[in-house]
């Protein structure tokens, strides 16, 4: 129902807004600035900087008649004696503010003169200077000179850590608890408080490890002064000096849009490098967030081991050699081995590099394969999620379904925004095997065994906790269901795929606008991959024997040791990479890709958004984008494909592919005005995070569902006796390629471990914290054990992408090392 | 006149149970559960005319009425806090008088339908909490708390609270706050207490001698209550004297009653027989009142105190005589805000630090009319800014202390006059 509108006067400007807005936002939407430290447009007020006094009149009421009094026609106005908070008040009919008197003003400034009393003044050296709200509003409302004496400033500690990746200036922090609320609100990780009363008050930390949290650096962009910095970032540049490129996190499915800051600098050799990440907004994707890994986890594209020339092998030789020889020999071998080749692609990869490696399999006879151990993203084509959901909008009458999934770990932004969701009355469910940190805020939870995944979906009702939840589900009026990967490979989520559609499709959500399926991707573009028809494969090892195997973006034999042996097996291998890797070794002809920030391309969401990113950097050594060596390749082998545009590509993908309809670069960059207002001038409003000017993107349209695929029975791996089942889960910080190189992250990436319940433990006689050694496919590993309540009897957790190969549940033997 | 706060001066041992129950004790609370309707209740408190005793002088039958009954449940919270200076009356009462403080709790929840009310005491009253746990016990073995009261359906149940010793938790919603386990730093307002207090439940918060008023009101009846006091202040108060007199002490006295009076025929006047020359009436939270003839002879209710440019607040009345400088006064006064501001608001917490170290510069002999300037100039700088009425209080005595009395701001008198 829309909010009854309530009609007041803001400096003479007429302004209607709906009931419950505060005056402080009331004025914003006119373009009236009110100051404020402490107020932020995404946290409840609080009142406590006290910045942003005005003079607020109402009307006179008759106390007879209860009526407003009439003089000369009007309602009579009456101001009250004292000023203000504009961001507690809310607006009232007839309401006149007055922002701009003297006596607002005046107050205006003495608060100033009161917050500066305590405040170092170290602008020059401050990592805030030229974007710092507490500069730019005391030199629009503050005094020229202080009246309070220099030697009496309160002497603090200036290099506090608050964690290893957050840094506290005690002498710079104004009391306004934004960090402190952002934590407790819209985190959900009250990590921080404020400690001692008075002028004695500080920001302390009560986690430990300090400030415990996957969302810390944001306190860092609404920090209206200089109080927190990062460790990545502090002392490196001047706001001024650096220049902004927008891009697109490719840590995870969300999406995240972001500004890389470059600058070209002495101490990087007179390169350009990047110096930090910041959120740009999208209210449809990441709001104005960040998780820490997206912001933290860039140094792989600046990282010593990139390959900076292609590489042929003769024999053992490895050779630099030119582009025009490694590609007229990757191009022999490829019209050589006719129709017996596979492209295996990664889901870093942008849209427009998938394009071209799809178009180059089917125009020579090959077969285009996604390199992927999470399946059913067919499935998400057909009844995913289009244009009307949106996270940041749901609330009553949304149920959201999470099956299968940690999303703290795999979709931060995700489970940031669905948390809020649930705050705002949406029914979140939540289906798992073991306790996840977002079933604190889940109406129903569905507990099951591992392996038993589709099965519990499709029979919901039949427990009883799955009886209220199916209630929830069916009579919702959208319906969002999230699937992931945890303790599932490819064959398990497929089916758990299957099971989630059916039941969009069951309970009639299915190709509904606000309702579909997400997939919970390890990758950033692995949604674009399906929607261009890619396919995972079962067996790697079979599909390389004897075939050309041209891999781009992925690393099949770092990720698993035993895929060397069947490389080997292939008549021909080319690889397109950002590195050497396991892979690289074992290739014939190694190409060496662009990172995405340097050059241009799509990405396709989780969420089926698809989002422009844009070069910041120069390319690295003779580096080429994807796109443009596949098309250099398949050149040479006699197909013309486009090379030298992304924008040319994305009009291929509008006109090839039914959901990318009507899309192209220009309607990928087109921006709207979004609430709250970011960055620019408005920084000391909702903070230094960039707005967003070079596109918010576009949803892929919903294809015409059909019938929908009934599940196929899964056999669910079950352990004996002596055994013991490896379930593969995720980590926020593992050690895949593009985090190891942030050598910030180290700490919070650790050794490999294993999770083991206590009985467990006992049982295969290791003990927590002691080293112990797992053996899989014969392979005998060291790892750390930890050991967990929370961890289902007879199952190990054991973290992908952390050294050990594991990508769907295994047996494995487990002793003391 | 036989007190009607302070009986246990006329009775004693009105502590135990048997003795308070003799003297006609919870013979209210009984007749209001099993006689009265709960608005009924309320109406004869606000037909007394009791305003809150912590000091705001809030009509309480009123507050009672605001209880927002859509929301539930209700509940009820005295303030035991008593962390102004100069207050000491609501430890003498719970400490001799308790049973007729309870009572006035049981009746105040009756009224507003809360089933379980809570004393918050300030965190130095651990003794008085540890009492008053053994009164509520002695309560609840004789069936006057817990369910099934005198027969009826009507159930209650009374925990004490202790704080952890910050004066801003005197403050009703730091109170709650630091009740529900937070930080004890004040809420904004509005919402007031009644529609959101504790936990977001309506609740009554009133002062400890506001209750111990009840049970009197509803055993005697609102006119006779009515009658004692004047048209604007009904009933009688306890007056915590302290400062340069010979007989510092609480007073239970009707409003009304002149300074002169207290100081002179309960007091038994000034020390050393040395003139009066200033009055603060609301402990430090006060504007200090200029002391001449009129002033004495002024009746102390809540109308007539503002007459003087000052308030009666919960009438910790603190004397000052010729001897003390009112520099010195206000240098303990600030020295006392500087140290209880909580720190949420910017003008409080930078205020109070900041004119501390004006006084110290003053003190050190440091341009003392420039500084002196200053130091007013702060304080009317963080009038009608700060979040709560703590800020605002720390600036009264500074204020009216310079202004009313400049000759103790100059360079030849500073440092002088203690008392």
């Amino acid at each position: 129902m829309p909010k009854q509108l309530v009609s007041l006067i803001i400096d003479g400007q007429s302004v209607s807004v709906p009931a419950g807005t505060l005056i402080v936002d009331a004025a914003k939407q006119v373009g009236i600035d009110i100051p404020v430290f402490c107020y932020h447009p995404k946290m409840e007020p609080v009142g406590m900087c006290r910045m942003c006094l005005v003079e607020v009149g109402r009307p006179v009421i008759d106390r007879v008649s209860g009526q407003p009094v009439i003089e000369g026609g009007k309602p009579k106005i009456q101001f009250g004696a004292k000023l203000e908070t504009a961001c507690t008040t809310p607006v009232s009919e007839d309401m006149q503010v007055v922002g701009m008197s003297e006596k607002a003003r005046t107050g205006r400034k003495e608060i100033v003169e009161f917050l500066l009393t305590s405040h170092p003044l170290d602008c020059p050296v401050c990592d805030k200077g030229g974007e710092c709200p507490l500069q730019n509003l005391t030199m629009a409302h503050g005094s020229s000179e202080s009246r309070f004496k220099f030697d009496d400033k309160q002497h603090q500690k200036k290099h506090v850590p608050l964690g290893d990746l957050i840094w506290l200036d005690r002498e710079r922090c104004i009391q306004c608890a934004r960090c402190i609320r952002f934590q407790g609100e819209i985190v959900g990780d009250a990590v921080l408080d404020f400690f001692r009363r008075g002028r004695a008050t500080d920001i302390v930390t009560y986690s430990e490890p300090g400030f415990d949290s996957i969302f810390s650096s944001n306190t860092t962009d609404i920090c209206p002064v200089g109080a927190l910095t990062t460790a990545d970032f502090r002392f490196g540049a001047r706001p001024w000096e650096m220049n902004s490129a927008a891009s697109i996190c490719t840590h995870c499915p969300v999406g995240c849009n972001t500004t890389l800051n470059i600058r070209r600098e002495a101490r990087s050799d007179g390169n350009m490098v990047i110096k930090r990440i910041m959120p740009r907004q999208n209210e449809q994707v990441n709001e104005i967030w960040l998780c820490d890994k997206g912001r933290f986890a860039h140094h792989f594209s600046a990282s010593p081991d990139r390959l900076a020339k292609p590489l042929v092998r003769t024999g053992e030789l490895v050779t630099e050699s030119s582009w025009e020889e490694a590609l007229n020999l990757a191009a022999r071998s490829l019209v050589e081995a006719k129709q017996d080749f596979i492209v295996l692609a990664g889901g870093r990869l942008a849209n427009e590099d998938l394009f071209n490696l799809k178009a180059l399999a089917d125009g020579l006879g090959g077969k285009a394969a996604l390199y992927t151990h999470m399946g059913g993203g067919y499935l998400t084509t057909l009844a995913g999620v289009s244009m009307d959901t949106n996270f940041g909008e749901m609330g009553a009458g949304t149920s959201i379904l999470v099956a299968a999934s940690d999303l703290y770990n795999e979709a931060p932004l995700w489970y940031l925004r669905i948390k809020q969701a649930a705050a705002r009355g949406a029914t979140l469910i939540l289906a798992g095997a073991r306790e996840t940190k977002l079933e604190k805020y889940a109406a129903h939870v569905i507990r099951y065994a591992y392996g038993d995944e589709a099965q519990t979906i499709k029979s919901m009702q039949k427990s009883k906790a799955g009886q209220a939840a199916a209630e929830a589900l069916a009579s919702a009026q959208n319906l969002v269901v999230l699937y992931g990967s945890d303790g599932l490979g490819l064959e398990g989520s497929a089916s758990l795929a299957e099971a989630c559609a059916g039941l969009l499709d069951m309970t009639g959500h299915a190709g509904k606008p606000g309702s579909g399926l997400i997939g919970v991707w390890p990758h950033a573009n692995d949604q674009g991959a399906w929607e261009m028809g890619f396919q995972p494969v079962a067996d790697l090892a079979a599909e390389f024997k004897n075939k050309l195997v041209y891999i781009a973006a992925c690393d099949p034999v770092g990720d698993d040791p035993a895929l060397a042996e069947a490389l080997k097996s292939a008549r021909f291998v080319i690889v397109q990479e950002l590195f050497q890797t396991e892979t690289t070794r074992l290739a014939n002809v190694v190409l060496p890709a662009q990172a995405f920030t340097e050059r241009e391309g799509s990405f396709t969401s989780g969420e089926r958004r698809v989002q422009r990113f844009y070069p910041a950097l120069p390319a690295f050594g003779e580096t080429r984008p994807d796109f443009s060596i596949t098309a250099s390749l398949a050149q040479k082998a006699g197909l013309e494909l486009e090379g030298t545009s992304a924008l040319l590509i994305m009009n291929k993908i509008a006109s090839k592919y039914k959901s990318f309809e009507g899309l192209s670069y220009a309607r990928l960059a087109e921006v709207r005005e979004q609430w709250p207002l970011v960055g620019r001038g408005d920084i000391y409003y909702g903070g230094a995070i960039y707005a967003n000017t070079q596109g918010l993107g576009t949803r892929l349209a919903l294809l015409e569902a059909g019938s929908l695929p009934g599940t196929k029975p899964v056999e669910s791996k079950r352990p004996s006796e002596s055994e013991l089942l490896a379930i593969p889960v995720c980590k926020i910080y593992d050690r895949g390629v593009t985090v190891l190189p942030s050598t910030l992250l180290h700490p919070h990436i650790g050794d490999a471990s294993v999770s083991l319940h206590p009985d467990t433990a006992v049982r295969f006689k290791v003990q927590a914290g002691s080293t112990a050694q797992l053996t899989v496919n014969g392979t005998a590993y060291q790892v750390k054990v930890l050991v967990d309540e929370k961890v289902p009897a007879s199952v190990a957790l054991l973290p992908r992408s952390m050294g050990i190969p594991i990508n769907t549940p295994a047996t494995i033997s487990l002793k003391a090392a | 006149m036989a007190h009607i706060l302070l009986r246990h001066r006329d009775i004693p041992d009105i502590n135990k149970l048997e003795v308070y129950r003799k003297n006609g004790g919870f013979e209210a609370f009984k007749q209001v559960v099993t006689s009265m309707k709960p608005e009924a209740v309320t109406e004869v408190v606000k037909a007394s005319g009791l305003r809150g005793r912590g000091g705001a002088g809030f009509p309480t039958g009123l507050k009672w009425a605001f209880m927002d009954n859509k929301n539930w449940p209700h509940y009820v919270v005295a303030n035991a806090d008593e962390s102004e200076p100069g207050t000491f009356k609501d430890r003498e009462i719970m400490e001799n008088n308790p049973f007729q403080f309870l009572e006035g709790v049981a009746i105040s929840a009756y009224a507003v339908g809360a089933h379980a009310a809570y004393v918050y005491l300030r965190g130095e009253f651990w003794q008085v909490a540890a009492f008053l746990d053994e009164r509520i016990e002695d309560m609840e073995k004789a069936g006057l708390l817990g369910g099934k009261l005198f027969g009826t359906d009507y159930e209650l149940k009374i925990y004490t609270h202790l704080g952890a010793g910050a004066y801003i938790c005197g403050e009703e919603t730091a109170l709650l706050e630091s009740m529900e386990g937070k930080r004890g730093q004040p809420r904004l307002r509005p919402p007031f207490p009644p529609s959101f207090g504790l936990y977001g439940k309506p609740t009554v918060v009133n002062n400890v001698e506001t209750f111990t008023n009840i049970p009197m009101i509803f055993s005697k009846g609102a006119d006779w209550y009515k009658a004692l006091g004047t048209a604007d202040s009904a009933g009688v108060k306890v007056f915590s004297l302290s400062g340069r007199v010979k007989k510092p002490g609480n007073y239970e006295l009707p409003f009304g009653t002149t300074f002169r009076q207290l100081v002179y025929e309960h007091g038994g006047g000034i020390i050393n027989d040395r003139p009066v020359k200033a009055i603060m009436a609301a402990g430090a939270s006060s504007s200090i009142i200029k002391v001449d003839d009129k002033a004495l002879d002024t009746p102390m209710d809540y109308a007539s105190v503002r007459t003087l440019g000052a308030d009666l607040g919960s009438a910790s009345v603190i004397v000052i005589d010729d001897t003390v400088s009112i520099e010195w006064v206000i240098s303990k006064t600030v020295e006392f805000f500087k140290h209880e501001s909580c720190g949420k608001c910017t003008p409080c917490r930078e205020g109070n630090y900041w004119m501390m170290h004006v006084i110290e510069r003053m003190e050190a002999g440091e341009d003392v009319e420039a500084n002196t300037e200053l130091l007013l100039s702060v304080a009317k700088q963080m009038q009608n800014k700060c979040l709560c009425a703590l800020g605002e209080f720390a600036t009264m005595a500074v204020v009216s202390g310079i202004e009313r009395f400049p000759d103790d701001f100059t360079t030849s008198s500073i440092g002088g006059g203690h008392a």
